[in-house]
């Protein structure tokens, strides 16, 4: 689960990690108050003024803007909050600035990458940090390798006080006597808040030679939600698609995707799988759709509901393999939805396992209109030759 | 022959009182499957499923009247890391986890528990394994499976089922089919699993199944090249995911460039492993290449 800036620099100053601080603001009466708050807070007229949406890239897209007068402070406040923020990282069609931290302004002498995140490949937690920081990262690991720096961490081989003093020496910042409690609290905000990734682009040297994280980037582990009260309340659903936030509500796993041939399969991997298939036989998958491993009446019925809140969808491949569920049960099912929900476009279904050859036969002799098929490489070309 | 499992493998069921062990419990026992008795903290002294298998407070308790080669942990996610820590505490051979949704941060400490034990784990966040016509641990439909010469591999739950049905339609039947697992961190890796599979004379070839996220493949393919002389044919699932989604297995996340679809499938045919392009040709390009 991602969170916003605001709120991952809250879990990092609970870890006495220092931050750029500011206040949020959430509606334009709020604005005038607050930016006269910081000034007089952080003792200066110049402040930063950061649309908070999910997405990176925002200094790009215009969403984050350097004040130097209190005039210039309440101009773009006002131009950011409810601007519709494009960036790299939103798709075409943007994201509405519902809030935006208004921070105190600093002088930077250096900025550096940093990045804390699980490496699969190693089985540890890997620090990755760069003198280049405020950059795209991504240019920087592409073109000049050796200026991103990884030290990794777990509990018997790479302990914590090495990969630490390995970043502080890749940064040069061995004179700064806090730098060694500065990234230990970030790892135990890390390890404590159950993150995938921190990440903090860029962290900064002050003029006055403080080290302060300038922005922050945290995805949660939504597995750990349970046991994170403070984070789970973070959720902000406005930054996700509502079709998702619909089938995550049904229990149903759904990605919408650009195409047209609606999807709905059980397990992640056959999921996949079968966009692949259309793909190959020259459709374009409209999404990906698990409904679980256990499919029943209703989640096919739900799964149906979200795939035709769609309007691109022409046609739906359904791909079921039965395994405690007996396809029988899967094809009535299947029957039951589509007349109740009076459905417009074609509808393949591939039912394989138990019970699947008597699944068949209940399709082919029912009186609505559905095209079965024995295989996922039959099924494919049906779907996809009904769009085409 | 087998790997892992068969016939006489004694199976404890932690989690044996909750709706998905019970159920899952009688359908090993249906199947074959010599499921000797359950754990659930707190339920010790009662019996469960149709066999009355007696069930017990602790793995502790059970193994002062049962002799245990493996269990199954069909428990919540928030329990279930306590649950493979018991087990890897009694020193238990073969720990098969099916529970979804185990926060990483537990199973790092899962992991390095692991790494200074005898244990095996299988999963999370799998289908568990099964050897056709002998035994199954976990949630497998066994009338699929038919004894034959193939080992079957994968980190996808339904696309094990896919590969065993189109292994055995094509005649060729299996050996042991084991699903490893799609989250970030699992117990047993493919090359793990590979080596069970080498030393298997029953095994003439293995049906290895990946997906997009993490490199395990790419390091399976590495190792395949260099010690494996059985025929393999792979099929690597989402070759159409967009970049940077999610496809449900968390692992399932393309964070760099060797971790796609394409970047795998490249990688495994250098290493001279055969690529099935797509779900349906699993079972075809199998046949072909135990007839070469």
């Amino acid at each position: 689960m991602k969170i916003h800036e605001f709120q991952a620099k809250e879990l990092l100053s609970d870890y006495n990690v220092p931050i750029q601080r500011g206040h949020i603001v959430y509606s334009s009466n709020e604005i005038e108050k607050t930016i006269e708050k910081v000034q007089n807070e952080f003792n200066s007229d110049a402040v930063v003024v950061k649309a908070q949406i999910h997405a990176g890239g925002r200094g790009k897209g215009g969403g984050v803007k350097f004040c130097p007068s209190t005039e210039s402070a309440i101009e773009s406040a006002n131009e950011i909050l409810g601007m519709n923020l494009i960036t790299h990282q939103t798709g075409e069609e943007g994201k509405l600035v519902n809030q935006i931290l208004i921070t105190e302004a600093l002088d930077i002498e250096k900025e550096f990458y940093f990045a804390l995140m699980f490496d699969r490949a190693k089985n540890a937690d890997v620090f990755i940090v760069s003198t280049e920081g405020g950059v795209d990262i991504e240019e920087v690991a592409e073109k000049t390798p050796e200026k991103i720096v990884k030290a990794w961490v777990n509990n018997d081989t790479y302990l914590l006080d090495d990969a630490i003093n390995t970043i502080i020496n890749a940064l040069s910042l061995n004179s700064f006597n806090d730098a060694f409690e500065i990234f230990t609290n970030i790892y135990n905000c890390y390890s404590n808040s159950d993150c995938n990734l921190l990440e903090i682009n860029p962290l900064v040297i002050t003029e006055d030679q403080k080290i302060i994280a300038l922005d922050a980037k945290v995805d949660i582990d939504s597995n750990a939600l349970f046991r994170q009260e403070k984070i789970a309340k973070f959720h902000d659903t406005s930054e996700e698609d509502p079709l998702e936030l619909k089938a995550s509500e049904y229990g149903l796993n759904y990605i919408k995707l650009d195409g047209n041939v609606g999807c709905m399969v059980n397990g992640a991997g056959l999921a996949m799988a079968t966009m692949d298939i259309v793909k190959h036989h020259g459709g374009e998958p409209a999404n990906f759709l698990d409904v679980g491993g256990a499919a029943n009446v209703d989640t096919i019925k739900n799964g149906f509901k979200i795939i035709l809140s769609d309007p691109n969808v022409k046609s739906v491949l359904i791909n079921i393999f039965g395994g405690i569920v007996r396809c029988d049960r899967v094809a009535n099912g299947v029957i039951q939805a589509v007349k109740e929900l009076n459905l417009n476009v074609g509808v393949v279904v591939r039912l394989q396992g138990t019970n699947a050859k008597l699944a068949k036969q209940i399709l082919d002799e029912s009186d609505i209109e559905l095209i079965s098929a024995e295989t996922i490489d039959e099924a494919a070309k049906k779907a996809v030759g009904l769009v085409s | 022959m087998s790997i892992l499992l068969n016939k006489k493998t004694s199976i404890l069921v932690q989690g044996i009182t909750g709706s998905e062990g019970l159920f899952h419990a009688q359908q090993m026992l249906d199947y074959g499957s010599n499921v000797v008795c359950g754990v659930t903290p707190g339920k010790g002294g009662q019996t469960a499923t149709e066999n009355n298998l007696p069930v017990f407070n602790s793995i502790e308790e059970a193994k002062k009247e049962f002799s245990i080669d493996a269990t199954v942990i069909f428990v919540p996610p928030r329990f279930a890391a306590n649950a493979i820590h018991e087990a890897i505490n009694q020193n238990i051979g073969l720990i098969v986890c099916i529970s979804e949704g185990i926060p990483v941060r537990d199973m790092k400490k899962v992991k390095s528990a692991l790494d200074n034990s005898s244990s095996t784990l299988i999963g999370p966040n799998c289908p568990g394994l099964i050897t056709a016509e002998e035994s199954k641990i976990g949630i497998t439909p066994g009338f699929i499976c038919k004894k034959g010469s193939v080992g079957i591999l994968s980190r996808s739950g339904t696309l094990t089922y896919e590969a065993i049905d189109q292994i055995v339609n094509v005649g060729l039947g299996m050996t042991t089919a084991v699903g490893i697992g799609g989250d970030p961190i699992i117990g047993s890796s493919m090359i793990d699993i590979l080596k069970h599979f080498a030393d298997d004379e029953e095994t003439k070839g293995v049906v290895m199944i990946g997906e997009i996220g993490g490199s395990m493949e790419n390091e399976a393919a590495e190792w395949i090249k260099n010690n494996f002389n059985k025929p393999v044919v792979s099929f690597i699932a989402g070759q159409t995911a967009p970049k940077g989604k999610r496809m449900g297995h968390a692992g399932a996340i393309i964070s760099e460039g060797s971790e796609t679809a394409d970047a795998k499938i490249k990688i495994l045919k250098e290493c001279g492993v055969s690529v099935a392009k797509t779900v349906s040709e699993i079972g075809e390009t199998m046949l072909q290449l135990i007839e070469e």
